[in-house]
């Protein structure tokens, strides 16, 4: 029976419809995008090697929860069994550089791995040139947790250890970021864990902007769950921290200083660094793409994919970048057999949670129109302003389930 | 078996499952084809023209949704139709 499986399973498999010998595809970044990718270009009969540099991917979406204490670590951890079971060549090193003339990988031990087409998934790294004061060392003392991982557990363990009645400040960045709701579902949770555990303590959420993804959603729950915990300060009212100092775990906005017990500094931003390297980004930090075949704008025979792009109206997220991934893959297997791109649509999801048992949505449509990923009009939007807590249930529900479906479809 | 193989093989060529129409890949990031507890409904195995009904009245309102009434409205009934002739697969 087993024998007779894997004969069907070979049969199966893809039928060779390329011209040549296999094509192969080298995939960098094994998060939502990267892994997904893999999948997909092996799925359709590539030969594909993932690279990435860790063992264990730990997943950013839920990492609010659990900094607020409602969550295990464990829940965010992922590897790459299932992925390598499945064929698919998975070297865990650092990609050091990407030659798109001569068609291959570097890898950070001198090993070079050839390809037809790459696809870089790079995600983001933190610009610590990008706020006075905030470097390496001061992230150890005012984490960011904007990458899931010892980041997360340290702002936990600070607001765990922090005595009641001080105050939590949050510092959060001007667009573009990964993960735009991200900074407001954090408030809420860390309110939620402010109200109910340290109950004389207060949160200062500082922002560089006056207008955020979910807004009128966000203000409303915090205005009836939250109103003697969470205070938010937008740019106009002061809001932009222009430096820190660890030391004093002080921050200084345009009116003034402010101290905290606990102090988060989400950073301003740019594309992973393979961005860099391989010459994909542009002066801004993120990567200019073809919004059909996500294939670089800058460098030919390279595409890149989720948080590192510049994806016009689609936002940084983790489900972006598995629809993205399969747009891509599904363009370069097409590009190497000599097809077409279709052009493609793309959706989006993100879930955030206000509090246990609450959450809210922003879905969006996307086609390539000028250049850009746009809005399909009269699609998307966010949840309804008024509904009954069963809605903000159901929300909260749906969030936990796609969590487990994406990952599942991932790593799983 | 054999036959089986053989009809599968004949009913999806190599490549379709990248062949998908615009936006059904996309789909997959919330309707899971293997988990079997999922609370968001795996749609692998349904009716298709059940799922391009319920795609018609989500778009037009008469459904209840909590978020697929959003999503739908970016697909017209021939793209909802490819959509759905797709994922049941």
């Amino acid at each position: 029976m087993k024998a007779t499986r894997r004969a069907l399973a070979a049969l199966l498999l893809p039928a060779p419809v390329f011209a040549q010998a296999r094509p192969r595809v080298v995939v960098v970044g094994g998060g939502f995008g990267g892994a997904t990718a893999a999948r997909s270009l092996h799925r359709a009969g590539i030969a594909t090697t993932l690279v990435e540099a860790s063992a264990t991917y730990t997943a950013c979406p839920f990492s609010n929860a659990v900094i607020a204490g409602l969550r295990g670590m464990a829940a965010q951890r992922f590897g790459y069994d299932a992925l390598r079971a499945e064929g698919i060549t998975v070297v865990h090193q650092r990609a050091t550089g990407v030659d798109a003339t001569a068609r291959r990988v570097t890898l950070v031990d001198g090993t070079t791995l050839p390809f037809d087409r790459a696809l870089l998934s790079p995600g983001i790294e933190i610009r610590f040139d990008g706020l006075p004061g905030y470097d390496e060392a001061a992230a150890e003392v005012m984490p960011h947790a904007w990458q899931a991982g010892p980041q997360t557990e340290l702002l936990a363990a600070q607001l765990r250890d922090m005595p009641d009645g001080g105050t939590v400040v949050m510092v959060v960045p001007p667009n573009p970021y990964r993960c735009p709701p991200g900074p407001y579902e954090r408030a809420s949770l860390i309110a939620h864990f402010l109200k109910s555990r340290k109950p004389r303590s207060k949160l200062l959420v500082l922002d560089a902007k006056d207008v955020f993804s979910k807004q009128r959603l966000f203000e409303a729950a915090w205005a009836s769950l939250y109103p003697d915990t969470l205070e938010y300060v937008p740019l106009a009212m002061g809001g932009r921290v222009t430096e820190v100092d660890p030391k004093s775990r002080r921050v200084t906005t345009d009116f003034g200083t402010q101290d905290g017990a606990v102090v988060n500094v989400i950073p301003p931003q740019r594309a992973g660094a393979i961005a860099q390297l391989a010459g994909v980004a542009d002066r801004s930090g993120w990567c200019p793409v073809d919004p059909a075949s996500f294939e670089s704008r800058l460098v030919p025979g390279v595409h890149v994919i989720g948080d590192a792009i510049i994806a016009g109206a689609m936002p940084k997220s983790a489900f972006a970048a598995n629809a993205q991934a399969r747009v891509a893959a599904a363009a370069m297997v097409a590009l190497l057999a000599g097809r077409a791109v279709q052009a493609p649509k793309l959706l989006n999801t993100c879930y955030s949670l206000v509090a246990p048992e609450y959450g809210i949505s922003v879905a969006g449509v996307y086609q390539p129109a000028n250049g850009l990923l746009t809005d399909v009009s009269g699609a998307g939007g966010t949840s309804p302003l008024e509904a009954p807590a069963g809605v903000r249930a159901a929300e909260a529900r749906y969030a936990e389930d796609w969590f487990a479906t994406i990952t599942a479809d991932v790593f799983g | 078996m054999r036959a089986f193989a053989l009809a599968l093989l004949m009913a999806a060529p190599a490549f379709a499952a990248e062949e998908a129409p615009p936006g059904a890949s996309t789909c997959l990031g919330c309707h899971s084809p293997v988990r079997a507890d999922a609370a968001i409904p795996p749609l692998r195995g349904r009716d298709a023209a059940a799922v391009a009904a319920a795609m018609r009245e989500f778009r037009e309102g008469t459904r209840p949704a909590t978020l697929m009434d959003r999503l739908a409205r970016g697909f017209t009934e021939e793209e909802s139709q490819a959509i759905a002739a797709w994922i049941v697969r």
